[in-house]
């Protein structure tokens, strides 16, 4: 039986988890991201990989260790790096002397046939291709599920009466769709979730400054890699949009074009007409949009030498201006810690609530008059 | 009053400037290049850019400014892909948008985009669009193109006999008969990297003189015939996405697999993206050929003289007693 893991990428693990396991490969649960994790990565990867590359690294390494023996992960076509990792993270364990296998999954619109044969590579329970096709259904329930319950956690969290309970809810939220296995299990437990997050006590006076998060995919749906920033926004009463889900950037990469993804390229035109690989357009697309949606801020985030999002934040500080919407950058990297950041986006949040108030008092001034 | 196109004296500078500037005289138009690289350069460059930015781009930064007041127009066309196969990294997809975007006061840009994917003739009809700027006649255009075009290639073949960049522009420009080169070195070493920081001798603390002078002779990745280049097998899943990387790993594995130099040195900037993985994979290969020292240098905005002629002499002089001690036994 192969021993399969992949990389741990907020709480989309559950979902490939079950899609795994139903194939018939024992899954070893990639740990989530902590600082052993970034120590054996920074060890062994090249200096200036991005972060996300040094947080795989040591996944793999933390999970050859229990004995993984097959590498599940998504390839790309650049110019981004990211293309590229997979590969080096298999030449690099095999430096090390780890024989690990590495199935990379390509877009299936390009190779058609290679995915096709990687899909059965996996497929140790000999399932039927339609079953293949409903498991797969059945996963893409799942993520859409979870990626329901993330949305809501952002929503709720800076409006809970007691502070932590939304983030309980949320890891409530999750075991329950973990246990799901039948869409009519995965419909229930969304509902169960949906009640759970409902029932929590609110202060609806509150006053609640929204932004919008924008950046590098990985450490965007990574909790650990991005030192919990939803969280710590949502505890600083900032009710957070994240730009991208897993489930929407699936879409975008199967589908031709999908109508989001029309509009932020539309939107990033005019500043960044060439598509530059990651989500260095997307960045500046998105940022657009919440401008024109009138949020009170933008974080972008990403990981240190990333070269999309290097573009983007060169071009962002034109963005910001023309559409009047702050901008915070944080590039991380393995030396970043959480205390700097939560003062610097307390800082950030400071002057985003200060902006509104002067705001709604000139407001207020003017009808007076 | 004859119209100035100003063309920044790196990045592309060093594989395509006969090419522009010989384009932009048969048009009548006059072409200044910003000065050496220099301080002043890369401190306007460390200014203005972005600080996670990488060297290269800083530079750039740096010779846009110095140069951006003295001209009409900034030629930095979007050069996507050139031999449809490979692109240029990310920065250099987007270079003009980062210029226009961050700094102020600057003359028309002139960034045309090149990419000769699935578009015939791609590279003469960007040239086209540009010269329409500058001429109303096609004939004119289509004549300067040519005459672009066939000193491009006078050029490559001086650098493919040896010259280093500034030297094969002096001769293709004053046409002067050649000089010989006769020096006695007792050692060859491959100095692979990007052309905008292995012949920028302020970028890379020049390093191919202080090779010279320590009795080294040095390769670079110009001068090596196309066929070596392009058949060299890397035997990777992937081929590299980006046209100078894909060189550099390809030549690397060239000479690690067939010899023919003493020592390869990987002359890297920092943060560099691409060179990240580059470097990485030479590293690698380095460790199945024990017989070919492998070092890589990392330059950055502030590399200084005395740090990088210490491990160069270090280098030089480990190679030399292996080559010895070889001969020997």
């Amino acid at each position: 039986m192969r021993k399969v893991t992949f990389p741990h990428m907020g709480h989309s693990y559950i979902a490939f988890k079950m899609a795994m396991e139903e194939m018939g490969n024992e899954v070893i649960i990639p740990p989530r991201p902590g600082k052993e994790t970034l120590d054996l990565g920074v060890k062994y990867a090249p200096e200036f990989a991005c972060l996300p590359y040094k947080v795989l690294l040591g996944t793999y390494l933390q999970t050859v260790a229990k004995g993984m023996d097959t590498i599940v992960t998504s390839g790309g076509v650049g110019p981004c790096r990211a293309g590229h990792y997979a590969h080096l993270h298999q030449a690099i364990l095999h430096n090390l002397g780890y024989n690990v296998n590495l199935i990379c999954f390509e877009p299936p619109k390009r190779h058609p046939i290679d995915f096709y044969r990687k899909v059965q590579s996996l497929n140790n329970a000999k399932l039927s291709i339609s079953s293949i096709i409903k498991l797969l259904k059945r996963g893409w329930h799942k993520l859409k599920a979870l990626d329901h319950m993330e949305k809501l956690s952002h929503q709720i969290r800076p409006r809970e009466l007691k502070r932590g309970t939304t983030s309980k809810v949320y890891l409530q939220a999750q075991r329950w769709l973990d246990e799901a296995r039948t869409h009519t299990e995965i419909k229930v437990a969304e509902a169960e979730g949906v009640k759970a997050f409902n029932d929590i006590p609110q202060d609806s006076e509150r006053k609640v400054i929204k932004v919008g998060l924008v950046g590098e995919i990985y450490v965007l749906l990574e909790p650990a890699s991005n030192l919990e920033i939803e969280e710590t926004l949502g505890h600083m009463g900032v009710e957070v949009e994240r730009s991208l889900f897993l489930t929407g950037w699936t879409v975008d990469n199967l589908q031709k074009n999908t109508e989001e993804l029309m509009t932020v390229t539309e939107a990033a035109q005019p500043y960044l007409p060439e598509l530059i690989g990651g989500h260095g357009r997307d960045t500046i697309g998105h940022t657009v949009i919440y401008g024109k949606r009138k949020f009170d801020g933008v974080i972008q985030i990403a990981p240190f030498t990333c070269i999309p999002e290097i573009v983007a934040r060169t071009i962002l500080p034109k963005v910001s201006k023309l559409h009047d919407i702050p901008v915070l950058t944080f590039f991380l990297d393995e030396q970043t810690g959480k205390a700097g950041m939560v003062t610097r986006l307390e800082a950030f949040v400071d002057l985003l609530k200060r902006k509104k108030q002067n705001i709604s008092i000139s407001q207020t001034a003017t009808t007076l008059n | 009053m004859t119209i100035k196109v100003g063309i920044p004296k790196t990045l592309f500078y060093y594989n395509y400037y006969p090419m522009i500037e010989t384009f932009f005289d048969e048009l009548g138009v006059e072409v200044v290049t910003s000065d050496s690289t220099s301080r002043k350069v890369i401190d306007a460059g460390v200014r203005e850019a972005l600080a996670d930015a990488c060297v290269p781009i800083k530079v750039f930064f740096g010779h846009v400014q110095t140069i951006k007041d003295k001209v009409d127009y900034l030629f930095i066309p979007r050069v996507v892909c050139l031999n449809k196969k490979t692109i240029y990294c990310p920065k250099f997809l987007a270079l003009s948008d980062m210029i226009k975007h961050s700094l102020d006061g600057l003359p028309e840009i002139i960034d045309n985009r090149i990419d000769v994917r699935g578009n015939h003739f791609a590279v003469w009809k960007t040239f086209y669009h540009i010269g329409k700027r500058f001429s109303n006649s096609k004939c004119k255009i289509f004549k300067a193109y040519l005459k672009a075009k066939g000193n491009l290639s006078k050029y490559q073949d001086l650098v493919k006999e040896g010259y280093l960049p500034s030297v094969a522009m002096t001769i293709l420009k004053n046409n002067n008969s050649k000089q010989k080169m006769s020096h006695n070195y007792s050692l060859r070493f491959a100095v692979l990297g990007y052309p905008y920081i292995v012949y920028d001798n302020y970028v890379s603390v020049n390093l191919l003189t202080k090779l010279n002078h320590l009795g080294v002779e040095t390769v670079t990745l110009e001068q090596l015939p196309d066929t070596w280049v392009n058949k060299a097998n890397t035997m990777l899943p992937k081929d590299m996405f980006w046209t100078f990387s894909d060189k550099v790993l390809r030549s690397s594995y060239h000479f690690f697999e067939h010899g023919g130099v003493d020592g390869i040195i990987h002359l890297t900037a920092f943060g560099c993206g691409p060179d990240s993985m580059v470097d990485k994979y030479m590293e690698l290969k380095s460790k199945q050929y024990p017989d070919i020292p492998f070092m890589s240098v990392t330059i950055d905005e502030h590399s200084g003289e005395a740090g990088l002629a210490t491990r160069l002499e270090a280098f030089v002089d480990m190679v030399k007693r292996k080559k010895e001690a070889d001969v020997n036994a």
